[in-house]
């Protein structure tokens, strides 16, 4: 039994607004090992981020509510923390990379006042030393220290990302939370970027949830992938049963959407329709109308997960009626 | 096959403050009809600016632009406007490239009423209602306004604008960036659908290697303006010679578990195109530089039977 860093339990976000309940998030369940880094993958609207901002108790609120679920990190129930508690585990035990780099440095403050800020607020040290840490930070990113004094315009797309990691990293977290690190990214600079991450991970021994959109890029990174679609979780497993063996019509789309690079082929197969919205989602199975599959039972009642083979959890009713196809 | 689009030494600077910036540099290129050419580099090498200066949105630097046999760099006025029925673009963002305040009908009429292509009212509907099945879109969003679309519909507009004077040639500017993957299909679907229906030419701009690939039949890599590399779309998958795009290649993330993938990274970022030298663009980053890189730009040559390729060493690289 490995240790398990973070376990989210049937976590349920909702954006409330005057005229309608966005349902975000619908009772995930998602495990996270020590050491082990897990893909969340999905496309816009699907409630990736919202589960991450959720974790950090980050969900803006109003209009977003936590409405249930439990998230255990360490042992501990993050939705019984008080703000004061969560805010030296934000940055310190659980860190954020943001998707856009461009926007998430502060345009009036040197890059090096920023990283130092994150390491002057959870450790007790001066800022003279917080400075020397922010340098050694700085050059474990593959940036100059003596760059600490320049601002953000002054560093490229890739560099800026670079500051936002050493931003994260700057208080050693335990897990941290990657919201598409690289898709604002050009693709040479993007495979520096998915490279540097890797290399720190295992440097620090760290545990990662992975936002992306990229097949590509979880291929090359992730130990799990996590399917989301309307907010819920619809396959979960290793590597190998998502890729190989994979299950679930929406992610069986997914990779018929994707060109291939290496074969060229005729047509692409794509998943017809839209995804539905996340104001008024349908009855039974979020899928149910783009899936080629439905029958009628899809479309009432709750969807069950079943575990098709060891790890290996799929949320389709099909399956467990026509068995393994 | 005839040639719809020929460039000839095209050059494109903007002029800045600090010097000259080199957007497109020195590049030759045929398109032939109904075929497609796909343009590939990252942001900043200059692959929307040639797009944009071959169908006379932007006036070039110097070159020559042809399109059906005819000297087109220099047509003003009218002639110009005659000129863009035949060509077209469908541009990247779906999001900011409509008006906000017209309507779908509207936004597809426009191109129509502009040319005056319809002699009554009820034409133009005719017109708007085939031009919205060709694309995929319900005829109940004519009266929708484009906030109340999603990215996929929206692009759908684009590509209905694009066609409704029904062009020979289209400039199609990272059409499916802005798309969730399950869309992004959909769209490339239907540009290839509609390139069979009409005999389009498509000059297929983006910086996805994967979708390149698909939609191309001849490819052209682009860096920092200049063209570095160009071949026919299978001959460039099999071997790449130049030593930007075998890298640009090694560096995509494939959905493929592959054990222990090896991969050559280059170090550093684009340069800056603003003054350059007598240097090869790509020298900075260049793993197989050598001193002839910095004082002379590689000429673009053909290197294997229909494979062009601007570098000093290829022969040496590849072991050619």
């Amino acid at each position: 039994m490995q240790d398990v860093i973070l376990e989210i339990k049937d976590l349920t976000i909702y954006y409330e607004t005057d005229k309608e309940t966005v349902k975000a998030v619908n009772g995930i369940n998602l495990i996270i090992n020590k050491g082990e880094t897990l893909g969340l993958v999905g496309e816009t609207g699907a409630g990736k981020t919202t589960t991450a901002l959720g974790i950090l108790r980050l969900v803006p609120d109003p209009p977003g509510k936590i409405i249930s679920g439990e998230i255990w990190y360490k042992g501990e129930n993050l939705l019984t923390k008080t703000e004061d508690e969560m805010r030296k585990i934000r940055g310190h035990e659980i860190s954020m990379i943001f998707q856009d780099p461009m926007t998430a440095l502060n345009p009036v403050l040197t890059v090096g006042e920023q990283i130092s800020e994150a390491i002057l607020l959870h450790q007790d040290i001066s800022k003279k030393d917080a400075m020397i840490k922010t340098m050694e930070m700085m050059e474990l990113v593959g940036i100059e220290g003596i760059r600490h004094s320049e601002y953000p315009h002054q560093f490229s797309g890739g560099m800026k990302q670079r500051i936002v990691i050493a931003i994260a990293l700057a208080c050693d977290p335990s897990l941290l939370l990657a919201d598409e690190p690289t898709t604002a990214l050009d693709v040479t600079i993007q495979a520096q970027v998915i490279d540097l991450i890797q290399n720190l991970k295992k440097k620090m021994n760290m545990s990662m949830l992975l936002i992306t959109h990229d097949l590509g890029v979880v291929a090359e990174i992730c130990d799990k992938v996590a399917i989301i679609y309307g907010g819920q979780i619809v396959e979960f497993g290793d590597l190998e049963q998502i890729f190989n063996h994979t299950k679930h019509p929406y992610t069986i789309g997914l990779f018929g959407s994707i060109p291939n690079f290496k074969k060229k082929s005729h047509r692409l197969k794509p998943i017809n329709g839209l995804m539905p919205d996340p104001a008024n989602l349908p009855d039974g199975c979020t899928f149910a109308d783009r899936c080629p599959n439905v029958t009628e039972h899809c479309r009432s009642g709750m969807i069950e997960t079943i575990e098709v083979e060891p790890g290996h959890f799929v949320k389709c009713i099909n399956l467990l009626e026509s068995g393994d196809r | 096959m005839a040639t719809l689009v020929e460039v000839k030494n095209l050059k494109k600077y903007f002029k800045t403050p600090r010097g000259y910036l080199h957007a497109v540099d020195d590049i030759s290129f045929k398109i032939e009809q109904g075929t497609t050419l796909g343009v590939v580099g990252e942001s900043g090498c200059g692959k929307s600016t040639l797009g944009r200066t071959v169908i006379r949105l932007l006036d070039r630097t110097s070159g020559e632009i042809y399109f059906e046999g005819k000297d087109i760099s220099d047509v003003k006025g009218a002639q110009l406007k005659a000129l863009r029925e035949d060509m077209q673009m469908i541009f990247q963002d779906p999001f900011s490239s409509l008006n906000p305040r017209m309507s779908v009908s509207q936004l597809i009429a426009e191109p129509l009423l502009i040319y005056k292509k319809c002699a009554n009212k009820e034409e133009l509907n005719n017109q708007i209602a085939k031009l919205m099945d060709t694309v995929g879109l319900a005829l109940r969003l004519a009266d929708d306004y484009p906030h109340e679309l999603d990215g996929g519909r929206r692009q759908r507009i684009g590509v209905a604008r694009a066609l409704a004077l029904s062009p020979k040639f289209i400039v199609c500017d990272e059409p499916v960036s802005a798309l969730d993957v399950s869309i992004q299909a959909q769209i490339i679907n239907l540009m290839q659908d509609l390139q069979e229906e009409h005999g389009l030419t498509y000059m297929f701009i983006t910086h996805d290697m994967s979708v390149v690939r698909h939609v191309s039949d001849d490819i052209l890599v682009m860096y920092l303006g200049s063209m570095v590399e160009f071949a026919d779309s299978e001959e460039m998958f099999q071997r790449q010679l130049h030593p930007y795009t075998q890298a640009l290649l090694a560096a995509v993330p494939i959905p493929i578990i592959v054990a222990n993938k090896e991969r050559i990274l280059i170090k550093g970022e684009i340069t800056s195109p603003i003054n350059l030298g007598n240097e090869c663009r790509f020298a900075k980053r260049c793993p197989f530089v050598k001193e002839k890189c910095l004082h002379e730009i590689p000429p673009l040559l053909e290197a294997v039977p229909g494979h062009f390729v601007a570098c000093h060493y290829v022969k040496e690289i590849n072991h050619l």
